[in-house]
């Protein structure tokens, strides 16, 4: 027998079709404020580039820190990935195609994707954590605030080199991984598997072209680009003590991820 | 050179902080602005310095309505003033000096040099000396606040802000911060204020005392005047009564009122 709507039920209903529609419009206004907060930010950013002054000191120790120092876990990566590739390929080609195909894979793959991707996912956890924990700090602590009663434009100082330094480096650290993963995906060819360095060789030039080294920076200098400006904008935006800092260095990092393979889906939309 | 807050309003979402509050602070003149914690005493300070802007109202500094300033006039009027943040807001990245030193560095005519020679000047003022390639991290809650002082009069400000300058510390190192309050506006001539909730404490630095509540200065007067005042909320407050403050009924409980 089908239950008939009382006035209590029908309000309850009521009740939480209006809440639920009242929790998705905080969230798209919640939302649309964080998109305007952010292009404020990268309207200020983009001025003070103009202030060259004050982010030109900051500019290489920032690109040791975002570069220089994300080499040792970036190659780790690349050398296991290269490895894992050259094994894969090799099990998957065994009996339809020519071995050699294996070095076309490696390098391939490591070129298009798996060097400027894991190399972004992989310094989004690294950079992206560690620049909105260090200005999530600096934000609860009134660090920032101490910058601008010194007269110092916080986002010239700290924002602008930060980003420059990433989008600067990451293609940087990429082509090395992409380097080392290739190298890797080599010596695992011509130990593990049976194969020559000629045959590997000839896969490597097979399909190659120089627009693909080109695709791996245009990438990967976009993902240094959000990386940083995702990491200063989550550090800056920081609310509330350390729970404040630990919210907004996860949302730093889940949120640069996702930009990141929605990039990856864009520009081998548009570029390839 | 004098401070000038007129009709000072603020709000925060729905939540009104401050509701026109006016406030005047002379040269050689320590301002003390009292009241409990979360009425926004340091939303009216950080105003002055322009890190805040009013909804309604102003400020004005030196002449210069800071509100109204912006890029390098606003950068001028800062360098014009000293802050100095209630947990110091030193630069962990740094040494204690060159904390002292960073303000002067974006300045003309400032060789590192002269900058170490400054910060060392202004450590030993605040009687830190020697303690310049100590780290933030390495030092006690009293030596940041010097060492954050030493930062904010590195410039030689005409005006000083002082944002709970003695909260958290035992009452030795108290009244050593309020000796250097007071130094410091003899020796420099500055135009202070200083938010507090320490009444000990205003009582001893102040040259006028306004207390702040429900967003107004509810009362301005010297010392003595705040002493002998017969408004409950001001006795309520200088005696720390919570009944008489929150209006409750002396010495009655205060349950459910905003603390």
């Amino acid at each position: 027998m089908r239950p008939t709507a009382t006035p209590h039920r029908t309000a309850t209903v009521g009740r939480g079709l209006f809440g639920g529609l009242a929790a998705v419009g905080r969230g798209v206004s919640g939302g649309l404020a964080g998109v305007g907060r952010a292009s404020r930010l990268g309207v200020a950013a983009g001025r003070s580039l103009g202030k060259v002054g004050m982010w030109a000191p900051q500019l290489s120790p920032q690109m040791a820190r975002v570069g220089v120092a994300s080499v040792p876990i970036a190659l780790f990566i690349a050398t296991f990935t290269g490895i894992v590739m050259s094994l894969q390929a090799s099990y998957t080609l065994t009996g339809t195609i020519p071995l050699y195909f294996v070095g076309v894979l490696v390098s391939k793959t490591m070129i298009l994707e798996l060097g400027p991707v894991l190399t972004g996912l992989t310094l989004a956890g690294r950079v992206g954590a560690n620049i909105s924990a260090e200005l999530g700090t600096m934000r609860v602590t009134e660090q920032v605030d101490a910058l601008e009663t010194l007269a110092y434009d916080p986002v010239a100082y700290l924002v602008a080199p930060r980003v420059l330094a990433g989008t600067i480096m990451f293609p940087v650290v990429a082509l090395l991984a992409v380097t080392v993963g290739i190298a890797s995906g080599w010596v695992a060819a011509l130990q593990l598997l049976d194969m020559s360095s000629a045959e590997f060789v000839k896969g490597l030039r097979l399909f190659f072209e120089p627009w693909d080294v080109w695709f791996c920076v245009i990438k990967s200098v976009s993902f240094g680009f959000v990386v940083t400006s995702v990491g200063c904008f989550c550090g800056l935006s920081t609310r509330g003590g350390a729970e404040g800092v630990g919210r907004s260095t996860t949302r730093a990092v889940v949120a640069s991820s996702m930009i990141i393979l929605f990039l990856d889906a864009v520009w081998a939309a548009v570029l390839l | 050179m004098s401070i000038e807050i007129r009709g000072l309003r603020k709000s925060f979402g729905e939540k009104e902080i401050l509701r026109g509050f006016d406030l005047q602070a002379g040269e050689n003149e320590i301002a003390a602005i009292v009241g409990p914690s979360g009425v926004g005493k340091s939303v009216l300070l950080k105003h002055v310095v322009g890190l805040l802007r009013p909804d309604a109202g102003s400020v004005v500094v030196d002449g210069t309505t800071v509100g109204e300033s912006h890029g390098s006039a606003l950068a001028d009027l800062r360098r014009r003033i000293g802050y100095v943040f209630q947990f110091a807001a030193l630069f962990d990245s740094m040494t204690v000096a060159e904390n002292v030193g960073m303000g002067l560095r974006r300045a003309a005519g400032w060789t590192p040099d002269r900058i170490r020679a400054r910060a060392e000047a202004c450590l030993a003022m605040v009687g830190l000396e020697g303690m310049g390639s100590r780290r933030p991290a390495d030092l006690s809650g009293g030596q940041r606040k010097r060492a954050g002082l030493a930062r904010a009069i590195a410039f030689s400000p005409k005006y000083l802000l002082y944002d709970e300058p003695t909260t958290g510390l035992d009452p030795v190192t108290t009244t050593s911060i309020d000796r250097l309050m007071l130094r410091m506006r003899d020796e420099l001539g500055v135009a202070t204020l200083v938010v507090t909730h320490d009444m000990t404490s205003a009582f001893r630095v102040a040259d006028r005392i306004t207390l702040l509540h429900e967003g107004r200065a509810w009362f301005t007067g010297v010392p003595a005047e705040v002493r002998s005042s017969g408004d409950p909320v001001v006795r309520g407050f200088v005696e720390g009564d919570p009944g008489l403050y929150y209006g409750t009924g002396a010495g009655e409980p205060t349950a459910g009122r905003p603390r």
